[in-house]
């Protein structure tokens, strides 16, 4: 086996240093009735080259979006990603590297960290970042937990236009502390109804959760809702949860608009799709709160000759020094994942990242405006990003059906977390779609102009 | 002069006029953001992206990568984190374009092999574990501890048996009592035997009262000690009603010798990012699924894979699911890494790799036994845990860490567990050549005279890296998180 370096003679010059007989014996220490008498219902070895072709196969068994033009986005959304990132990702010294708990040999994923936290904080208009969390979804009740600790409230105050799996993974993360969560409602613009806000802020809530843009494409005004809350010591925190990091470059962010905290998913930043995973949760916020962020955190300190280094820092918050009193129980995090945003923020730069999310405003206004010549309007009237909600003349799933047959794939079918929206489909347009895929899809769902 | 290319920050090299990259052509009418955004549009600056060309932003990570240790150099000796080889065929897989490119809501129809994959690494994890079924879901250890203390909670639950404790030993991980925490549950902790197991009676003494809803363990623990009472734990936490979760992170040991699920275990996680050899990725990501016993799995995450006939499905319809812990799949790339590994070693390879695991363990420490004192006796596993007596003038188990690196090794887990003094965990895997073994035993042996003849040149490692030693203290004192230009 070519990952097995053990020859037999090598591993009897081992058992001989050990003073054992043979490699059964180092086992003596499990009982005889709890050992597996038979071998484990798992194939045999194949060759590398079957092996491959195996793999090879099941790929081929997936429609992918290669080739196929795709109108998908409800929380993964489909961009492209420059080359030099997945090549840089592939050197050994960073895939193969454990957490950098021992920094002095560790520079290189801790400087990235620490670039990392740097853009982030930017982005989102915040003071500092954590290194990263597993997805946007459980950044949720991350940022949640966190506001708690701050507050002291036990009432979590979550936009119902929030995306439905984020709700549930909150849910899922609260229903056993004593927490409560209370969903409010949107208007007919799709964004959070600021009346039902205000009458649901009483002392006890602790946070306010509103997705930005939130799960319907629509660009919440997060000053708006600031403004709602009441001033005082018993004000809740805001959270502005980011399902689609690239909206931040054309955005006024979110910590520039009344937000405490900003959470959410960046694996727009050069990751792929990968049917739903690993992807890259992220959460910054002010300086005072620094001490409440879950996770890792990368800070800058000297060695011992004085010269600039990066050490993983305010270490008393976490699991491994403070157990059960830690502010989360997340230990291993998304590094790869954030050292593949860092990449691709770094090719982008101020003015390619900007100019990316303008042409994703400009493809998918492009599609609305398409769409809505052949009578197919927006559902809401807030502003979006890439993404918006439309209701379609025939069941979402037909639709996408005969669309599939064109080598399309369809929008998300809002009935399905909403029952009121049946019929609602959710379109995201981004750079990888073209003038004449988004024509395509006028033409099958609203027949030609 | 130093090896090491000195590589500023990014901010440093903002450059404006270059560019990283080549975006797509816009092929339709340019939308103006304030257009369409209003007030909303973005008005503050994007200051902390630089400007770079595409050769700049690769020499900047390639440097920083130089700056690392990583097992592809050698010997990755920590404990309890199974640094093992990462295949490079793994890395080849999970890169094609059929997996890559799937979008997490694509219809079941168009993503049947990614399903038969997962069905077929949801099989292997439970003939590994001797478990029932099995939950991809959850994306490293951690997160799969919190996914099975919380099915654990709703079988509780289901049955209106409200229990409040979970016990968990002195020498446990540290995600163990924080995960408990999160999950609604007091934790008490245990004290370990001297022979570093479960001490049975006392055990025995507290479950009686009926309030404990599960035991956590690491199994072998975290001293590579095997629970050998772990059958009598079991039956003593099911006489009361109680659980035992298993927590997987040391399934290294195991593969093909014994099974949680036949000792009696009702759920536990397993890290593919260690036992399956799915790259650490200098922190993440991992995969943590959870595997568990049939009257458990009615509380398994949403949604539950099906196979019905020759076809995959989803399965959203589960009243008594604990709930979801991640948006979308679990870490479906890790997991194609994963049983790759798994179907490059087949049963009798996986079985092999537990028992040359244990073997490079127990040869590492015969020829350490001389050099350093054990923290408990009694046989071990796949790791061994030596503790601080004996290190010679005031050296420290962190001083002979840090020197380590200047012998070009990683060093090995320190200061863990927390029982024993000034631990030095040591866990070789399956995949270390024993002559890369006896490198490092002739580092320890060289660092000792070291310490004893020259103890300053100990005490001030590292010498050879890209930084000396790091003032951890004064990062903590005023953080400092964010790059700031310096006034």
């Amino acid at each position: 086996m070519r990952y097995l370096p053990a020859s037999n003679e090598d591993i009897n010059k081992m058992l001989a240093a050990v003073g054992a007989g043979e490699v059964r014996d180092l086992f003596a220490s499990i009982p005889e009735p709890l050992r597996l008498n038979e071998p484990l219902a798992i194939p045999k070895a194949v060759s590398e080259l079957k092996l491959k072709d195996r793999f090879i196969t099941r790929s081929y068994k997936n429609a992918s979006l290669t080739c196929r033009p795709s109108f998908l986005g409800a929380g993964a959304y489909n961009h492209f990603s420059p080359s030099p990132v997945d090549q840089l990702l592939l050197r050994s010294e960073f895939y193969t590297a454990y957490t950098p708990y021992q920094p002095e040999m560790a520079q290189g994923t801790l400087q990235a960290i620490f670039e990392f936290q740097t853009m982030m904080a930017d982005l989102t208009g915040m003071d500092v970042s954590n290194a990263s969390l597993y997805d946007g979804a459980s950044a949720t009740p991350e940022a949640a937990l966190m506001a708690h600790r701050i507050h002291k409230g036990t009432k979590i105050l979550v936009a119902r236009s929030l995306h439905p799996a984020y709700r549930e993974v909150l849910k899922t993360y609260l229903r056993h502390l004593a927490l409560t969560v209370e969903e409010l409602p949107f208007g007919k613009d799709g964004r959070l109804d600021l009346g039902a806000l205000k009458a649901a802020t009483t002392p006890d809530a602790c946070v306010v959760l509103v997705g930005q843009p939130n799960f319907f494409g629509v660009v919440e005004d997060i000053k708006a809702v600031a403004e709602v809350l009441p001033p005082g010591p018993k004000k809740p925190l805001l959270c502005a949860v980011v399902s689609e990091a690239l909206s931040l470059a054309l955005l006024e962010p979110p910590g520039a608009c009344g937000a405490d905290i900003v959470a959410g998913e960046a694996r727009s930043f050069g990751l792929p799709l990968g049917y739903g995973g690993p992807y890259l949760g992220f959460i910054t916020t002010k300086q005072a709160h620094i001490r409440q962020l879950p996770g890792r955190i990368c800070g800058e300190t000297v060695d011992a000759e004085g010269r600039r280094g990066f050490v993983l820092t305010l270490t008393t918050r976490e699991q491994h020094i403070r157990r059960e009193k830690a502010t989360s129980n997340i230990c291993t995090n998304e590094g790869l994942c954030m050292l593949a945003a860092t990449i691709y923020l770094a090719l982008m730069g101020r003015k390619g990242l900007v100019d990316l999310a303008k042409l994703n405003l400009s493809k998918a206004e492009y599609l609305k405006g398409t769409l809505g010549k052949r009578g197919i309007r927006p559902l809401f009237s807030g502003p979006t990003f890439n993404e918006f909600a439309v209701r379609l003349k025939t069941p979402v799933k037909t639709a996408n059906g005969t669309l599939f047959k064109h080598h399309i794939h369809g929008g998300y079918d809002l009935g399905r977390d909403y029952p009121e929206l049946q019929g609602a489909c959710l379109l995201c347009a981004t750079e990888a779609v073209t003038k004449e895929a988004c024509t395509a899809v006028a033409d099958i769902l609203g027949g030609p102009q | 002069m130093s090896r090491f290319i000195e590589e500023k920050l990014l901010f440093e090299k903002d450059h404006p006029g270059r560019i990283g990259v080549s975006l797509p052509e816009n092929d339709v009418p340019a939308a103006e953001p304030e257009k369409f955004l209003g007030a909303l549009a973005r008005k503050a600056p994007l200051a902390r992206l630089p400007e770079m060309s595409e050769v700049d932003v690769v020499r900047h990570f390639t440097r920083l990568s130089t700056y690392n240790y990583a097992v592809d150099y050698g010997l990755y000796p920590l404990g309890s984190c199974t640094m093992k080889y990462n295949p490079k065929l793994n890395e080849e897989v999970c890169r094609l374009e059929g997996f890559v490119n799937l979008h997490p809501m694509q219809e079941e129809a168009t993503v049947q092999g990614a399903l038969e994959l997962l069905f077929s690494l949801q099989e292997a994890l439970c003939a590994i574990s001797g478990m029932d079924a099995c939950t991809l879901q959850p994306a490293a250890g951690a997160q799969g501890e919190f996914t099975g203390m919380q099915i654990i909670r709703a079988h509780f639950d289901d049955t209106k048996d409200p229990r409040k404790v979970v016990l968990i030993p002195d020498s446990a991980h540290g995600t163990n009592p924080a995960t408990s925490h999160m999950a609604g549950y007091g934790v008490e902790e245990i004290k370990s035997g001297a022979d570093g197991c479960v001490d049975v009676a006392a055990l025995r003494e507290r479950v009686v009262k009926g309030d404990v809803a599960a035991i956590m363990l690491t199994v072998p623990n975290t001293l590579g000690i095997f629970e050998k009472n772990i059958a009598e734990v079991c039956a003593v936490l099911h006489e009361k009603g109680g659980q035992v979760y298993i927590d997987g992170a040391n399934l290294n040991a195991l593969m093909g010798i014994t099974r949680p699920g036949d000792w009696g275990a009702d759920v536990m996680h397993i890290n593919l990012h260690k036992t399956f050899s799915t790259p650490h990725g200098g922190g993440g990501p991992g995969a943590g699924p959870v595997v568990c016993k049939a009257h458990l799995e009615p509380f398994l995450p949403k949604p539950v894979l099906v196979k019905e006939g020759d076809s995959y499905q989803w399965d959203y319809d589960r009243p008594k699911s604990m709930g979801k812990v991640l948006g979308f799949n679990g870490n479906f790339l890790v997991l194609v890494r994963a049983l790759c590994y798994i179907e490059s070693l087949g049963g009798e390879g996986l079985k092999r790799a537990s028992e040359l695991a244990v073997l490079n363990a127990n040869y590492l420490r015969a020829r350490l036994l001389p050099l350093l004192k054990l923290g408990f006796d009694g046989p071990t596993l796949h790791e061994v845990v030596f503790c601080d007596k004996d290190l010679p003038n005031g050296v420290t188990t962190m001083d002979l860490a840090k020197r380590l690196i200047d012998y070009g090794f990683h060093p090995p887990t320190v200061y863990f567990p927390l029982i024993v003094h000034g631990a030095i965990m040591i866990e070789p895997t399956e995949t270390e050549p024993i002559e890369e073994m006896d490198r490092f035993v002739d580092a320890v042996q060289a660092i000792l005279r070291e310490a004893r003849e020259s103890p300053d040149l100990v005490k001030s490692a590292p010498h050879e890296a890209s930084r000396r030693r790091l003032d951890e203290v004064a990062a903590a004192r005023s953080p400092r998180t964010v790059y700031k230009e310096r006034g």
